[in-house]
């Protein structure tokens, strides 16, 4: 008979569902009492570092708009910005470069000391520290990341920082929270190499490395839970061309002054625009609570709407990027362009080179294509790099007379119509090549042609897709001028060794030296070495000062504009301090909270 | 009955069937040679900077000055930016600016022939005349504007006139001839017609050398275009011929003997005509609007000379397109003579028409 009208077999089927609930029950409790358990035992003996900045109140999420989706998510093989920007929010590494302040600062390595020969680091490393999935993190987790790095075949970018004097790093463990890094020479920007090296979870990593697979093992399809790092968020959701969604890591090791843990935001959410102008449009209606790299002339736009609307821009100054303008002096091969072997003539003399830098109105450039928010430049090293920048070097002003008496004393003269002539009767012509997709730099280009003309000079302006130009610069030297821009990446003279050593691969007006071409480039090599190995602080930067002034004084590139940074965020957003170091909005992402409300809501 | 290629209505009263056709001829003739003079009507230098004023907006012309007094002379203010940002240009009304005829000013070449520095109208200096607004560089859109109407509006007779020569050429010795000459022609049309000419062209940039004179890109991308172009008149033109080559009195006159070339000039030609005229008229703004598209992507002529693609080329950025109404003028422009041209191959079809009858 039916037991309330059921059958028999229906109530053993509901019976067999009622226990299988109590034991799912009894299972999540047992699981939640656990996580709890280890939490809390992860928290009390954790080593925390405690953040100086406000505090805040927990709870909310961050929309972050981003140029385009990351290529990859393993910080290993992260080359590009967008990668990075997303990477970097949920790893961490041993000593980090505060970006507000420029100088290195302890992050998962609580303190450390240096040999008196400069040439061997002991790092203590934070205790009770968790990656994001419960794992703890010790010695073994640094020796891997370090050897993962430094592995030839995983071809890392940052692999070539790790090498010191022709000599890979060598990094020892002396106890579970102790490791040593011994330098094959001493190297002032040792801390800093720290800076940017993401400790990896041995225990997930270890098995795709020995097998050779691990740029596949955290690509972007990979699930969230084959993840883990030490960073202040960790990987929640991912829509492929929509949207990564970052959910707070409990396992994190900062604190505020209040004893909370942080992050404070339990979630961010990062949408890819890819146009710069679409950012600025979708950043206006609400659609996004912060955006970076925004163009002055978008800020311009979104700050003429800003009183009616519920966003703040900052302009956090000039930034480290520089743009400049350079010839072709590259030594060209037998069968190379006729035609530009003939412009290197002019090229390369000293007063061909003055006399255009004296020529371009930098402050035009920075009042017509930057509507003021740039700097304008006179050395390679922008006002951003604080610690760094030459503020000695002179700042001649603009002087088409000046200009003209140059060439003029180099043996240039004019002809009936005004066109510059060389010593041969050449009118003076050359192109000035830079990328599309660049708006700001063709504008710089165009002005230049028109401040040429002043001096004679017949310059077109053409544009090419950016691989086709860097493809003229580096391989083929088939180009006359060109306008680029250089920088980024970290403050420290060492991140410019390529560019101003004459063998460097960034060497961009002339490459591929075997020998330095000029005696000027050879006294640059010898600071740039110098510096790169001196402790003491002050010479070093006595050194990168002469290194500016020669740079100055033989304008192998024109420096012109240094652009700020500007950036927008909705009203409320607490600890937002943007920096002219990336990432430039979300640097201190811990510490960041909404005041009075949980999210950033429409404008 | 109104146009069935889209001719605007409006100009109907404007003449009977057979004038209509002669003023719209005339009414674009004189739009023609009138950019021939642009040096004389523009009031500046299409290429100079004023780089203290870049997007100023149209200078207002005004007959009252403070005092109330009326000027039967207009006159203009200078421009002054008391907060020192782009967008907070005001009049300086402590001094007024007579706007006068034939001032000198910058000098020009008329159709590469005549030198002189007489503009139509501009102020006697100390202050800019923009009666379009100025762009990024603070140069002045309405100089542009004329001096762009050359590359631009040529481009199109140029580009229909070049493409059309070659169509009728091919077009018609593969319907006189027939045959395997008409096979060949005419699938080499087809190749032609599947051609992506958008990305031969940026190919074809990329092909030659950095340096190139704006007059010499400017002709390339123009024979590019043409030349590209045959295909689709000659396909018509062997239509007409074809169909013309079989009617009783060809026929009958190729039996008395009459040679080719008394064919093709006596009974051929005058039927195709009509049809390449009516056909040249909608061309044209197709090729205007090949320049257009060209240059706005920056494959065109190369700045700082001015075309109404370079110019409409500004607004690919978002704050010009969102602050800057007179950067569209050029854009605008486009609307009055394509309908101009349109209304004509309308006339002249009709002309043809009632001619064939």
């Amino acid at each position: 008979m039916s037991w309330m009208g059921r059958s028999q077999s229906e109530v053993r089927g509901l019976t067999r569902l009622v226990a299988a609930a109590g034991v799912a029950l009894t299972l999540a409790l047992a699981a939640l009492s656990a996580a709890g358990h280890a939490s809390q035992q992860a928290a009390a003996g954790v080593e925390w570092l405690v953040s100086p900045a406000e505090v805040g109140r927990s709870g909310g999420q961050l929309a972050v708009i981003q140029r385009a989706e990351p290529r990859t998510l393993n910080p290993v093989i992260a080359i590009d910005g967008p990668s990075r920007d997303v990477v970097w929010r949920v790893m961490a590494d041993l000593i980090h470069i505060n970006a507000e302040t420029q100088q290195t600062e302890p992050a998962l390595a609580r303190s450390w000391t240096v040999s008196p020969d400069g040439r061997r680091f002991t790092l203590s490393l934070r205790r009770g520290v968790r990656f994001s999935d419960g794992q703890s993190f010790d010695a073994d987790d640094v020796l891997f990341s370090f050897q993962v790095y430094l592995d030839e075949k995983v071809a890392s970018p940052q692999r070539d920082l790790l090498i010191v004097g022709g000599q890979p790093i060598a990094v020892r463990k002396l106890d579970q929270s102790t490791v040593q890094v011994d330098l094959a020479e001493p190297y002032a920007a040792a801390e800093r190499l720290f800076h940017g090296i993401a400790m990896l979870p041995r225990h997930l990593l270890e098995k795709p490395y020995q097998e050779g697979r691990l740029g596949e093992a955290w690509a972007l399809g990979a699930p969230a839970r084959a993840f883990a790092g030490l960073g202040a968020f960790r990987f929640q959701e991912h829509l492929p061309g929509q949207r990564i969604s970052l959910e707070r890591n409990p396992f994190y090791w900062k604190r505020d002054r209040a004893g909370n843990q942080l992050p404070y935001l339990d979630r961010i959410v990062f949408t890819f625009v890819p146009s710069e102008d679409a950012q600025a449009v979708r950043f206006q209606s609400g659609e996004a609570d912060v955006t970076t790299r925004l163009s002055a002339t978008n800020y311009a736009v979104l700050a003429k709407d800003q009183g009616n609307r519920n966003y703040e821009l900052f302009d956090a100054g000039s930034g480290l990027d520089y743009t400049f303008l350079f010839f072709n002096q590259n030594a060209l091969a037998e069968q190379g362009p006729a035609a530009i072997a003939r412009q290197q003539a002019w090229f390369r003399q000293l007063p061909f080179r003055q006399a255009v830098s004296l020529a371009i109105d930098r402050e035009g450039i920075v009042r017509l294509v930057y509507r003021g928010r740039a700097a304008p430049l006179w050395g390679h090293v922008p006002p951003g790099n604080k610690l760094w920048v030459n503020r000695s070097l002179p700042r001649p002003g603009r002087s088409v007379e000046r200009a003209r008496e140059l060439l003029r004393e180099a043996g240039f003269t004019w002809n009936g119509d005004g066109t510059l002539v060389d010593k041969a009767g050449q009118p003076v012509a050359f192109t000035v090549v830079t990328n599309t997709g660049n708006a700001e730099r063709i504008q710089i280009a165009t002005i230049i042609q028109d401040d040429l003309k002043q001096l004679g000079m017949r310059v077109s302006v053409v544009t090419l897709e950016l691989r086709a130009l860097l493809d003229r610069i580096l391989t083929t030297y088939d180009y006359e001028a060109c306008v680029l821009g250089l920088g980024g990446g970290d403050a420290d003279p060492y991140g410019e060794m390529n560019v101003w050593l004459s063998s460097g691969s960034t060497h961009l007006w002339h490459l591929g030296q075997t020998r330095p071409a000029t005696s000027w480039e050879a006294e640059v090599d010898t600071l740039m070495r110098g510096q790169l190995t001196t402790l003491d602080v002050q010479l070093r930067k006595r050194m990168y000062d002469r290194v500016q002034e020669l740079v100055a004084q033989n304008l192998p590139i024109i420096s012109l504009v240094s652009p700020s940074i500007l950036v927008g965020a909705t009203k409320g957003l607490g600890n937002f301090r943007p920096t002219v170091l990336d990432h430039h909005a979300l640097w201190n992402v811990e510490e960041l909270f909404w005041r009075g409300r949980a999210s950033g809501g429409p404008r | 009955m109104i146009g069935h290629t889209g001719a605007p209505g409006w100009l109907w009263p404007l003449g009977g069937r057979g004038r209509r056709y002669r003023l719209l001829l005339g009414l674009l003739g004189v739009l023609h040679v009138s950019t021939l003079f642009a040096g004389f009507l523009a009031p500046a230098d299409p290429a100079t900077q004023n780089r203290d004023l870049p997007f100023a907006p149209p200078t207002r012309l005004h007959f009252v000055d403070p005092s109330g007094r009326l000027h039967l002379r207009p006159f203009v203010y200078g421009l002054a930016r008391p907060s020192g940002d782009l967008e907070g240009y005001t009049e300086d009304r402590n001094r007024i600016y007579p706007v006068r005829f034939f001032v000198r000013g910058a000098p020009y070449r008329i159709a590469g022939l005549v030198d002189s520095d007489r503009h139509l109208f501009g102020t006697d200096g100390g202050t800019h005349l923009f009666l379009l607004g100025s762009d990024a560089y603070g140069r002045d859109q309405l100089s542009r504007f004329l001096y762009g109407a050359q590359i631009s509006l040529f481009a199109g007779i140029l580009g229909a006139g070049l493409s059309l020569g070659t169509g009728m050429l091919l077009g018609g010795v593969a319907g006189y001839y027939g045959a395997w000459v008409d096979e060949t022609i005419m699938r080499v049309a087809e190749l032609f017609l599947a051609l992506p000419w958008m990305y031969l062209l940026f190919a074809v940039r990329m092909a030659l050398p950095l340096r190139i004179e704006p007059a010499q890109a400017f002709l390339l991308v123009l024979a590019v275009i043409g030349l590209i172009g045959w295909a689709r008149p000659a396909r018509l033109i062997r239509g007409v011929v074809l169909s013309a080559k079989q009617q009783d009195y060809v026929v009958a006159a190729r039996g008395l003997g009459a040679s080719d070339t008394h064919l093709l000039r006596r009974h051929v030609l005058p039927q195709v005509l009509g049809i390449a005229l009516t056909q040249a008229a909608l061309l044209a703004p197709q090729y205007i609007l090949a320049e257009v598209t060209l240059s706005f992507f920056g494959l065109g002529v190369g700045e700082p000379v001015p075309s109404w693609g370079n110019m409409l080329a500004s607004l690919q950025r978002y704050d010009v397109l969102s602050s800057y109404w007179w950067m569209f003028v050029p854009g605008v422009a486009l609307i009055p003579v394509f309908l101009l041209y349109y209304a004509l191959a309308d006339a002249l079809h009709q002309r043809s028409a009632a001619f064939s009858r």
